[in-house]
């Protein structure tokens, strides 16, 4: 596409980099497709070509965002689609992270929006504080019904709703120290703990501690380790993002360097993206571009790096899985076959829901944020996935099994808690209603 | 890319009135369904064909057939001018606006309204993608042919506004073969259907006069279309050449023996890397020239048919032959076919040619279109459907650069008139649009052009219709 930068503009290194993205767009309009916006509302300012336009035409005018931009933007749910059905190669993703900056450094959002927003990068990258804020919740609920009816308070009835009504104790998976290989040791990898996951779901890392340990791989749950810092990058709140990541960068190259890592396990997908990004993200960053770049090149989903390790098949039991792949694990990593062998030479029958492209509508923070659209996203996966009549849903990504649980009776489990019972572990309790 | 295609004057009168058609159309149209301010209107300025930009007035985004035509009717009241738009896939400019033009977008009649097995038919608002009608029968054993490149994005409206093609209509012919009925609302508002069920209607053949008419005679709101049984097997094969020349006349004598493959496509060798690049679908790399040769049926069939191609194939010296061994193999060679012109992308703007040539003109026509870009020191990748003759040289430059803009478009109108004096037209299947109207006389003689526009008048006397579009600007009915 013709861009029409200055000399001037060009000079900033993000800008500069946005520009190179947009060149390579040829406005074909194969992404609007594959975007569930579009798909939902059918405007293309609603579509990654809409909004690649609208972020061309504020940067090249050096306009602050407004309330049009923002609006078209905020919809997006970066799911990534569009990088996987775009020909022409153009990394969509780096030009709306730029996007999002932006505008949360030109653009002053309505008091409520502000408010919410403050909320959720102070409470959910924080374990401690989100436990509380959930218990909280729970005891705000019957609320939820009465804030949703009032404008200013509804997005906290929203997050109400959303709340589990168990919240399960901090888990020991999450103390840091080092779990030894139970056989013979043939890899070392660390684990991230995160943040949102082992206050939801502890029973996910715990999964996976067992697993790898019963595999003979020693498990490092590295000390000073938090969120991967992708909530706030999402909303644009870039200094905060990269204030996490440096933390992350730091202790796990001190993991590496003490022991030796084969690889940073990660089992939320949704964080994987982010922490395969550490490298461009950091990239401008003298002190760390080299470290970030080695820690993005470390990471690995649970199921790319038990994919190394030649898992002996399994008998076949007689329970389907529909196989729900995250945005983030199928468009933000493109890995798209390997949970599903796992869970194939796992013994399990595995099914392709329809529409398997398309987004639940959980997207990080935007179930909370833009409600309307999730839950018809929502409604739209939950009708593909009880189509393929399967026993089970499995997963990678804890946003993924939050949002898809309260639209389905349906059991949903991450796709390491059936791996580790297949292979030795204690059956995985299903999650209660 | 400088101004060398004009666009009409728009009409001060409607400009002046801009703020009263803005308010008046969003008394007819629900919430969230028209948008006015300048932010939002400028990602609407163009198509697939960049070179080429117009913010418009306005963009109504109707949700039924009645909308379409309360605005249709409001708008010819004050002769505002209206563009149709689909998917905004045209590489032809096809849905570019004007300054004074509201675009009426189909993108949010988007459902499927009827699936007839028993009559073997289709009927969905022309906002439903081409691959679209495809998937939703996929299950029950059936497809929808036609299917060009941008089946993934393109719009069912805008095929028919186009009389799209695409790799498989060799043996299954193009929308206009595949259409069986529209509702569509003229210029005033008027709702008719034309067309049915039935292969054939009474009267006059008003539905092949609006397929291809690229949104002048009135705005497609709805389609019956031909759906056709899938058939019992299909395989690509792969046919590697040391020259084009090789794979232009083996293409020519294939189809010269009486034999339809389902589709017969051409890659040159800069097409096949753009390609690979993206959709890793093991092209051979060694070879200057590709065809991927569909054939379908039962084994038998396939392997008959196949036999007598690789006779012809051996004896124009083909290099390499590879039958695809799986479905997933064969989804990625047409992956990677239909995704060349967005993959071009990756190296370099492009603008696409779609002249037609009589196949006994293949080769020459390769030769000739090379000569001319060397001329100009442009590059080309050539990817096309041979089979047709259909030839789609993507003309490679730097959009940033005027002068190589204007090189790039010079050479295409060379390429286009070669087209024309060998035999052939200027469009296979993108349509005149804006990219080609002025082209038009070196197709058709002035008295032509007349009579066309006659029949254009009788559908929209006003001309308000996508007005900058197919016809030259000179020449035109006195308004």
């Amino acid at each position: 596409m013709q861009t029409t930068f200055t000399p001037a503009q060009l000079a900033d290194p993000h800008v500069a980099e946005s520009e190179a993205i947009l060149r390579k767009c040829v406005h074909c309009g194969f992404c609007t497709a594959t975007c569930p916006t579009y798909v939902t509302l059918g405007n293309e300012l609603d579509s990654p070509r809409g909004r690649i336009y609208l972020i061309k035409d504020m940067l090249e005018n050096g306009r602050p965002a407004d309330e049009e931009v923002v609006t078209h933007i905020d919809r997006c749910l970066s799911c990534l689609a569009c990088m996987t059905t775009c020909p022409s190669g153009v990394n969509y993703m780096h030009l709306v992270d730029h996007a999002r900056v932006h505008i949360e450094q030109t653009y002053r959002r309505p008091l409520k929006d502000r408010l919410v927003r403050a909320v959720l990068a102070a409470v959910l990258p924080y374990p401690s504080r989100f436990r509380l804020a959930l218990k909280a919740a729970r005891l705000g609920r019957p609320l939820a019904g009465f804030m949703k009816r009032v404008p200013f308070l509804k997005t906290f009835g929203v997050m109400l709703d959303l709340a589990p009504s168990q919240i399960a104790s901090a888990s020991a998976a999450a103390v840091p120290g080092i779990r030894a290989a139970e056989i013979e040791k043939r890899g070392r990898v660390a684990i991230l703990t995160g943040c949102a996951q082992p206050v939801l779901k502890p029973g996910i890392n715990e999964a996976t501690i067992r697993l790898l340990t019963r595999l003979g791989v020693e498990v490092v749950v590295p000390q000073g380790e938090g969120c991967c810092g992708a909530l706030v990058h999402h909303m644009g709140r870039e200094e905060q993002a990269l204030v996490a990541a440096r933390r992350n960068v730091d202790v796990w190259i001190r993991a590496a360097d003490e022991g030796g890592l084969d690889a940073i396990i990660i089992t939320a997908s949704g964080c994987g993206t982010t922490i395969k990004d550490y490298g461009h993200m950091l990239r401008l960053d003298p002190a760390y571009a080299d470290k970030a770049a080695r820690v993005s090149a470390l990471a690995r989903d649970i199921t790319e790096y038990l994919a190394t390790l030649d898992l002996p098949r399994q008998e076949a039991r007689n329970i389907t899985v529909a196989y729900h792949s995250a945005c983030s694990m199928q468009h933000g990593q493109k890995i798209t076959l390997a949970p599903k062998v796992l869970l194939k030479n796992a013994g399990f029958t595995v099914r392709d829901p329809a529409e398997g492209h398309l987004c639940c509508g959980s997207a990080g923070t935007y179930n909370i944020l833009q409600p309307e659209i999730s839950a018809t996203l929502k409604a739209r996966k939950v009708r593909n996935i009880e189509a393929t009549k399967a026993d089970i849903i499995a997963t990678g990504n804890i946003g993924c099994i939050t949002q898809i649980a309260t639209g389905t009776a349906m059991p949903i489990l991450h796709t390491v808690e059936l791996l580790d019972w297949a292979y030795g572990g204690e059956k995985p309790a299903l999650p209660q209603k | 890319m400088p101004e060398t295609i004009a666009f009409l004057e728009p009409k001060q009168s409607v400009l002046a009135r801009r703020d009263a058609i803005i308010e008046d159309l969003a008394d007819l149209l629900p919430e969230g369904c028209l948008i006015s301010e300048k932010r939002g209107l400028v990602p609407f300025e163009t198509d697939a064909f960049i070179a080429y930009r117009q913010v418009p007035l306005a963009v109504a985004l109707p949700e039924t057939t009645a909308q379409v035509a309360a605005v249709l009717k409001y708008c010819s009241r004050y002769g505002i001018p209206v563009v149709p738009r689909g998917a905004g896939t045209s590489l032809s400019g096809g849905a570019i606006p004007q300054s004074d033009a509201v675009v009426i977008g189909l993108s949010k009649m988007s459902r499927i309204l009827d699936i007839d097995f028993a009559n073997r038919t289709a009927t969905v608002q022309a906002g439903v993608t081409n691959l679209n009608i495809s998937e939703a029968v996929s299950a029950d054993g059936f497809f929808y042919a036609p299917d060009p490149s941008s089946q993934l994005a393109c719009t069912i409206g805008g095929n028919i506004g186009m009389n799209s093609g695409g790799a498989h209509c060799l043996k299954y012919g193009v929308t206009t073969n595949n259409l069986l009925g529209v509702k569509m609302v003229l210029f005033d508002g008027t709702i008719v259907d034309l067309g049915g069920k039935a292969l054939d209607a009474p009267a006059y053949d008003l539905l092949g006069l609006v397929c291809g008419s690229e949104g002048q005679l009135g705005i497609v709101t709805e389609a019956t279309v031909r759906l056709i049984a899938k058939p019992e097997g299909t395989r690509p094969v792969l046919f590697g050449f040391m020259s084009s020349e090789e794979a232009g006349s083996c293409v020519a004598e294939v189809i010269g023996s009486g034999i339809i493959p389902v589709a017969i496509e051409f890659m040159d060798k800069p097409a096949i890397g753009i390609c690979e690049a993206f959709a890793q679908a093991g092209y051979p790399m060694d070879v200057e020239a590709l065809l991927i040769v569909e054939v379908e049926g039962s084994e038998a069939e396939m392997e008959a048919m196949l036999a007598s191609i690789i006779d012809i194939a051996r004896r124009h010296g083909v290099s390499t032959i590879r039958e695809s061994q799986s479905a997933t193999e064969a989804a990625l060679i047409w992956k990677g076919r239909k995704s060349a012109f967005g993959a071009t992308g990756r190296i370099a703007d492009y603008i696409c040619m779609d002249g037609t040539v009589p196949l006994s003109q293949l080769s020459y026509v390769l030769k000739k279109t090379g000569e001319i870009i060397d001329g100009y020191g442009l590059r080309v990748a050539n990817v096309f459907h041979a089979g047709d003759g259909n030839m789609h040289p993507l003309i490679l430059y730097n959009i940033n650069d005027p002068e190589d803009a204007a090189r790039a478009e010079a050479a295409g109108n060379d390429i286009l008139r070669l087209c024309v004096d060998a035999g052939g037209c200027l469009t296979g299947e993108h349509g005149v649009g804006i990219e080609k109207r002025d082209l038009m006389l070196h197709q058709f003689t002035q008295v032509d052009l007349n009579q066309q526009m006659a029949a254009r008048a009788a559908f929209d006397p006003q001309w308000i219709m996508n007005p900058s579009k197919v016809f030259p600007l000179e020449g035109r009915p006195a308004a």
